[in-house]
């Protein structure tokens, strides 16, 4: 059970029977008023966004949903499958459904799918992840044009921006959160 | 410092390092907050953070330590001092409540609280219009003030708009009515405030009686207090009354906040006996307490409170 002092950002409840996950939240306090916690929230099924205002006192259930480690199979057009290891169970989701976790998925990589009533709605992947730089201008010594950093292109298509000295074929580390570069890696 | 230990810092810190504009600021505004009440007379008082019984208000939690709470205000204790003959006194001081945490909010902030014996709310609100003129012009900055993209003019006198009125103009209902079906704070945080305080400064005035339980009644108008809130650019900055003097009546509204308290399953503060007593002797009086961090934010053009303070509790 939450309460309205635990909502914030990505806590996920329940809401008319509907899992809902919160995008954003203010704290609000008028004077000597009530404290009150505004929300919006988008149903994790429809997608639709809903804004509610929340009392100190109020209480909610968290999302009834269950997380399940799956592999990621293939896309194919704006489907994109996986598979459960243990049982072989194939799902689907939605380009939608997945997000801005399309930048970072690529064959057999592992993900928690989310799933609210057995139906796959979402995807959480882990918050760092390894891709190999599949296109990269060459960095000239001296050269001051590019700046602090360049841009490169991931072996997912996803285009991201590395310090001047990392070069085309290494792998690198991106953190899925912010979508930005945090190292290399070996391999 | 060498470049590698530089390299090194942690976010926060060098988040710390990106406030010099905004604590010097700070610090220069709380210098002329000073300038501006010793040249008008005020003496300066200190009063104790750890006191044992808090005001008993329905919304307003304090933090308890050792034995008693730290305080959510200085009010009780300054009152007793103009009870006492101290008719011009102000403080600036750090004040704690339980989970005000937002944009706007800290569980512990500063406050500037001053009263003023012989006179009313009125006559504060021409104090906050001077003070703000005062402390832009010492900043030497000019008669308008830019916060987010507003230009709001200092030129007094500022906007004095009663709060029945705001409600007739922002929303579908009447305080009355508002306060009914317990919509009272909700209407005014998404209808009312963010159009306050737009070109000029507002002073929402006369609140219902209820919403106020150290304020006097209204001299005219039945129903409403003699209470005001100073918004600016939509941002709430100052809450003042015409105090209560009477301390049948105090005892007597302080005994409903407890009893609203006690039926949200709030903690029911000590009863603040000493001050009750106190308040025989009380002359009429206007007391106002100022969000320092938030005028801070003001002048700064911050729309966080996080910006005007060295640390947050995160933080630390």
């Amino acid at each position: 059970m939450y309460t309205a002092g635990d909502l914030r950002k990505g806590i996920k409840i329940q809401i008319d029977n509907d899992p809902y996950v919160i995008i954003d939240f203010q704290f609000v306090k008028p004077g000597k008023g009530q404290a009150l916690y505004r929300c919006k929230m988008r149903n994790m099924i429809s997608g639709a966004i809903l804004d509610r205002t929340y009392r100190s006192g109020d209480t909610f259930s968290p999302a009834d949903m269950q997380q399940r480690k799956m592999q990621f199979l293939y896309n194919q057009e704006k489907e994109y499958h996986f598979m459960d290891v243990n049982n072989y169970e194939q799902i689907m989701l939605t380009e939608e459904q997945v997000g801005d976790a399309k930048n970072y998925l690529i064959d057999n990589m592992e993900a928690e799918v989310l799933l609210y009533n057995d139906l796959a709605i979402g995807l959480t992947l882990p918050n760092f992840v390894e891709l190999r730089i599949v296109k990269a201008e060459p960095w000239a010594k001296g050269d001051s044009v590019a700046g602090d950093s360049k841009p490169v292109t991931l072996e997912t298509g996803y285009v991201v921006r590395v310090p001047p000295f990392v070069e085309e074929g290494t792998k690198i580390q991106v953190d899925t959160r912010t979508g930005e570069y945090v190292t290399r890696v070996k391999g | 410092m060498s470049p590698a230990s530089k390299d090194n810092r942690s976010l926060i810190e060098s988040g710390l390092a990106g406030k010099q504009f905004c604590l010097g600021l700070r610090a220069g505004i709380i210098q002329i907050i000073r300038q501006f009440f010793i040249a008008r007379g005020y003496l300066e008082v200190e009063t104790p953070f750890l006191i044992p019984a808090p005001a008993p208000e329905a919304h307003i939690d304090a933090l308890p330590a050792g034995l008693g709470f730290l305080h959510p205000s200085p009010e009780l204790c300054m009152k007793r001092l103009v009870c006492a003959g101290y008719t011009k006194i102000f403080q600036i001081c750090h004040c704690f409540r339980q989970a005000e945490r937002g944009a706007r909010h800290l569980p512990e902030f500063t406050l500037l609280e001053w009263y003023q014996a012989h006179q009313d709310y009125l006559a504060l609100m021409d104090e906050c219009e001077e003070l703000f003129v005062f402390i832009s012009r010492e900043l030497g900055r000019g008669a308008e003030l830019i916060y987010q993209g507003q230009t709001i003019r200092l030129q007094r006198p500022w906007e004095r708009l009663t709060v029945s009125a705001a409600f007739a103009q922002y929303t579908d209902l009447d305080p009355a009515t508002a306060l009914a079906q317990d919509r009272f704070d909700e209407l005014m945080v998404t209808c009312i405030e963010p159009r306050l305080g737009q070109n000029r400064p507002t002073f929402l005035k006369d609140y219902p009686a209820s919403l106020a339980a150290l304020a006097r009644l209204h001299q005219e108008t039945p129903g409403v207090a003699e209470r005001f809130e100073l918004y600016v650019a939509g941002l709430e900055l100052a809450n003042a009354f015409s105090e209560l003097i009477d301390p049948g009546e105090q005892a007597q509204r302080f005994k409903k906040e407890q009893a609203q308290r006690a039926a949200q399953h709030k903690t029911v503060y000590p009863w603040p006996r000493k001050f009750i007593e106190a308040l025989a002797d009380m002359p009429p009086c206007a007391g106002i307490a100022l969000g320092v961090d938030r005028l801070v934010m003001l002048f700064a053009d911050q729309p966080q409170i996080d910006a005007v303070v060295a640390f947050t509790p995160e933080e630390l």
